[in-house]
């Protein structure tokens, strides 16, 4: 795990280097500030999907829930009058719901994750694109009320503390303690290690997983309500599409295996934030951005080829 | 068919010839100077406990292993079978306990699978394969359109696919473990008459089963192991089931029996109660455990011993019946979590798929059935989990069971076999589990270790614990049992107080076919 985490450290350092030295932009105030800015919304989707690959599951419903989540409280309030707090509410509720729904059909009725939630995937943004005609929904002008939620606080002249990063910081914080310090931790590490032996020893295996797919879903709604605030609107039929995707990426590049069992939430937040670092370093350098998600893609498969290499070699050092 | 080939003195040479066998595996002889001649037109069986090495020969045969020492020789000829696609060319089929068929292909598919004639530039002809696999059906006696989906057969008709198969690639010894393991009594009389017929076209079969009564009919010689070791052979005419008895038992006890006590004054802390498990729903079992008290499982592979402990603890819920824990009944169809509440422990045979979380610390194991009592006081809500007081729990465990590691954080996948159990056993203990159901708690752990966990089991005995073990080695069962239950076809065959047990009993009991006049001889 640490030897994982050293790695990524490794890896995010390059790039920035590399990418500092592309472009003499890279590390002002405003591109690392965005920078940050992006990571605190992505770094929510992956630390929800960490838990649910920490089980051996997956989730492919994230971008989904995301949308309709975050298009319900502006719809709520401006459509239909709801009260912000109620809709806001509302919105986290029905993620949270949807998350606990896909651990029971993954439980009880012992569905596949990936049958489940990409079924939930088309579901979702069906429903969101349904509601909303397709038409564009959002805060008119930054809804006074909510526009506290990004609002900026400034450090330097040219950099500012978003409200989505001081949530992340909150959320890591917490999600590493669950893992590492929590029986519920130990049982989903436990679980996903070896599912017959947690059940053998009494583990409650099905609740436990459950609970993993519902703060999946609660994160992932989580970060479509601040996405919306940030960005002021969005399209159902867009919005969040792909964004599992990421979520798993970065879940991946920091250190979690789908084999499941495996996960630290330092290298999954660092893990979403090299996905954002390579993004940004893509667009600043210049090369052309219709190519972005194979280089996205080239950086994953190059960064677990490499895992993998390393992991024989220390293996066979072990051994020999 | 081939005529026998003669040697220059005229007897003929035999098929096949093994001369001192041996093979080791780490920590264990699985085979020692072991001889066996098969002839063309033979049917030679191998019996023996189990872990007498049988299978260990037969895959030495096969090509699966290669032996350490020892001669092979084939029609005369020495040879090294280095691989099972080199046994094939020399003829030589394995047909395994778990058969290799695929049952979403047909049977004609099957028989002449990644051998399918008449393909041209990857097409394959329906036909012809139905038709190339028809005389090999007709051999078998298997009396089925070739067209037939595999998976509608049932386990009779497939095992003879299984042989149609080696057949086809023209096998002159069939290598058949334990070929009746899950078939019903006709469907392993038709096997046997397939069986004569192979021996009159001239095939030779090796042929391991614990059932005596179907060795008696097919068999023209019966070998013996024990403990990878000859233990002796039996001609035709010789062969009866207390001769073969006689030849699969009289292992040297590596235990001393330990002082019994009579526990039937002390308290009842297991009782079972017309418990059907959903393999043999047709019988039930009851049964009592009392405190102090050690009480060994008895069978063979296949007895329904495991499905017993599985259904006490609620791993595979019962049918019907009741499990209650010093007087306090279990709820009916209880699960794990009930088992777990009660006081049960449960220690699986599979270690490493079941038993350990290998890739978690030896203390995460320790405490992974027990972790809501190791919350830290300010944080029971959340969860938080006490580190000093697990670090506590896994050090009192580790004493108490001896663990050898370099401490709470190896991770129990780099521990050897024996300290693997110790953690799963001491998962329990850090709970204060008080009946323990152990399923071949000394299986795949080598010598030294295996004392070790006999130890540990008398002195939770001693301490009051009420134990439950399966094992499939007699002399382990003799040497720590205070008394045996013998299971046969999921059936309690017998019970017999360790005093009074010999191996020739359990075994006779064990092996069902003519129970009563084997043990009637005995005693």
């Amino acid at each position: 795990m640490n030897r994982k985490l050293i790695g990524i450290v490794t890896v995010l350092a390059v790039v920035v280097a590399a990418a500092a030295l592309q472009s003499p932009t890279f590390l002002s105030g405003p591109s690392v500030e965005s920078l940050l800015a992006r990571t605190a919304l992505y770094g929510l989707l992956s630390i929800g999907a960490a838990f649910v690959i920490v089980t051996g599951g997956i989730d492919l419903s994230i971008g989904s829930v995301l949308c309709l989540a975050g298009l319900a409280p502006p719809f709520l309030v401006l459509e239909l009058g709801w009260p912000i707090a109620a809709a806001f509410a509302a919105a986290l509720a029905l993620a949270l719901v949807l998350g606990v729904l896909h651990g029971v059909l993954v439980t009880r009725l012992d569905l596949q994750p990936f049958v489940v939630t990409l079924c939930g995937l088309l579901v979702y943004r069906g429903l969101a694109r349904g509601v909303t005609g397709d038409a564009s929904v959002g805060w008119a002008e930054r809804h006074r009320e909510v526009a506290w939620l990004v609002e900026r606080i400034p450090v330097t002249d040219a950099f500012a503390i978003t409200p989505p990063m001081l949530v992340l910081l909150v959320v890591a914080v917490a999600a590493t303690l669950v893992m590492t310090r929590t029986v519920l931790g130990r049982y989903l590490l436990a679980l996903g290690n070896n599912r017959e032996a947690a059940r053998l020893s009494g583990i409650p295996t099905e609740r436990t997983v459950v609970v993993a797919y519902a703060i999946s879903g609660a994160l992932a709604g989580l970060a479509g309500v601040l996405f919306v605030v940030d960005s002021v609107g969005g399209k159902a039929a867009s919005l969040g599409n792909f964004y599992e995707l990421y979520a798993i990426a970065g879940a991946v590049l920091g250190g979690c295996s789908l084999r499941g069992g495996e996960a630290s939430i330092p290298g999954v937040v660092l893990g979403a934030g090299l996905m954002q670092v390579v993004l940004s370093a893509v667009r600043q350098t210049g090369i052309d951005t219709e190519i972005e998600f194979a280089i996205v893609g080239g950086v994953i498969l190059v960064w677990v080829v490499a895992e993998e290499l390393l992991r024989r070699a220390w293996r066979r050092r072990a051994r020999g | 068919m081939t005529a026998p080939a003669s040697s220059p003195a005229g007897a003929p040479v035999p098929l096949l010839e093994v001369r001192g066998l041996g093979k080791r595996f780490p920590g264990v002889v699985a085979l020692a100077g072991v001889d066996l001649r098969v002839d063309a037109g033979e049917v030679v069986a191998v019996i023996g406990e189990n872990g007498a090495g049988k299978s260990t020969l037969m895959k030495v045969v096969a090509g699966v292993h290669e032996p350490d020492a020892g001669e092979l020789r084939w029609c005369g000829e020495p040879v090294r079978i280095d691989s099972v696609r080199r046994a094939a060319e020399l003829g030589i089929a394995l047909i395994h306990q778990e058969l290799n068929l695929c049952d979403n292909l047909s049977v004609g598919a099957n028989v002449l699978l990644g051998r399918e004639p008449g393909r041209r530039l990857g097409w394959l002809v329906p036909r012809a394969v139905d038709a190339a696999a028809r005389p090999f059906l007709a051999r078998v006696g298997l009396d089925v359109d070739p067209r037939t989906p595999l998976g509608r057969l049932a386990m009779g008709p497939r095992q003879l696919v299984e042989i149609a198969k080696a057949l086809s690639q023209d096998a002159r010894l069939l290598i058949m473990d334990e070929p009746t393991s899950s078939l019903s009594f006709d469907e392993t009389e038709r096997l046997c008459r397939v069986i004569d017929e192979l021996r009159a076209q001239g095939c030779a079969v090796l042929y391991i089963s614990h059932r005596l009564g179907e060795v008696e009919r097919v068999a023209d010689r019966v070998i013996g192991l024990r403990d990878g070791r000859p233990s002796g052979a039996l001609e035709r005419g010789a062969i009866d089931h207390r001769a073969m008895v006689r030849l699969m038992v009289g292992r040297e006890l590596e235990v001393r029996p330990r002082a019994r006590r009579d526990s039937g004054a002390r308290p009842v802390r297991l009782a079972i109660e017309g418990l059907r498990s959903a393999t043999w729903p047709e019988h039930a079992v009851d049964l009592q455990v009392h405190a102090g008290e050690i009480v060994g499982l008895a069978g063979l592979v296949g007895a329904g011993r495991s499905e017993l402990l599985e259904a006490v603890f609620g791993a595979a819920r019962a049918l019907a019946g009741r499990v209650a824990v010093d007087g306090v009944a279990l709820p009916r169809g209880h699960g794990v979590r009930d088992a777990v509440a009660a006081g049960l422990a449960f220690v699986p045979e599979d270690r490493k798929e079941r038993g350990a979380v290998l890739r978690m610390s030896a203390l995460a194991n320790t405490t992974l059935a027990s972790l809501p009592e190791h919350r830290r006081a300010g944080g029971r809500w959340a969860g938080v989990l006490d580190g000093g007081r697990e670090r506590a729990t896994f050090g009192r465990v580790a004493a108490r069971l001896d663990l050898r590691c370099k401490g709470p954080g190896q991770p129990v996948a780099t521990l050897s076999g024996g300290n693997q159990q110790k953690v799963v056993l001491g998962r329990w203990l850090a709970r204060d589990a008080q009946v323990l159901l152990l399923d071949e708690p000394t299986r795949g752990v080598d010598i030294g270790a295996k004392d070790e966990i006999y130890k540990r089991m008398e002195e939770l005995a001693a301490q009051g614990c009420a134990i439950l073990f399966a094992s499939s080695e007699l002399a382990e069962l003799l040497a720590l049992a205070d008394r045996i239950v013998v299971m046969h076809e999921g059936a309690v065959a017998g019970e017999l107080r360790a005093e009074r047990a010999t191996e020739e009993l359990v075994m006779a009991l064990a092996t069902g076919a003519g129970t009563r006049a084997a043990v009637e001889a005995t005693t």
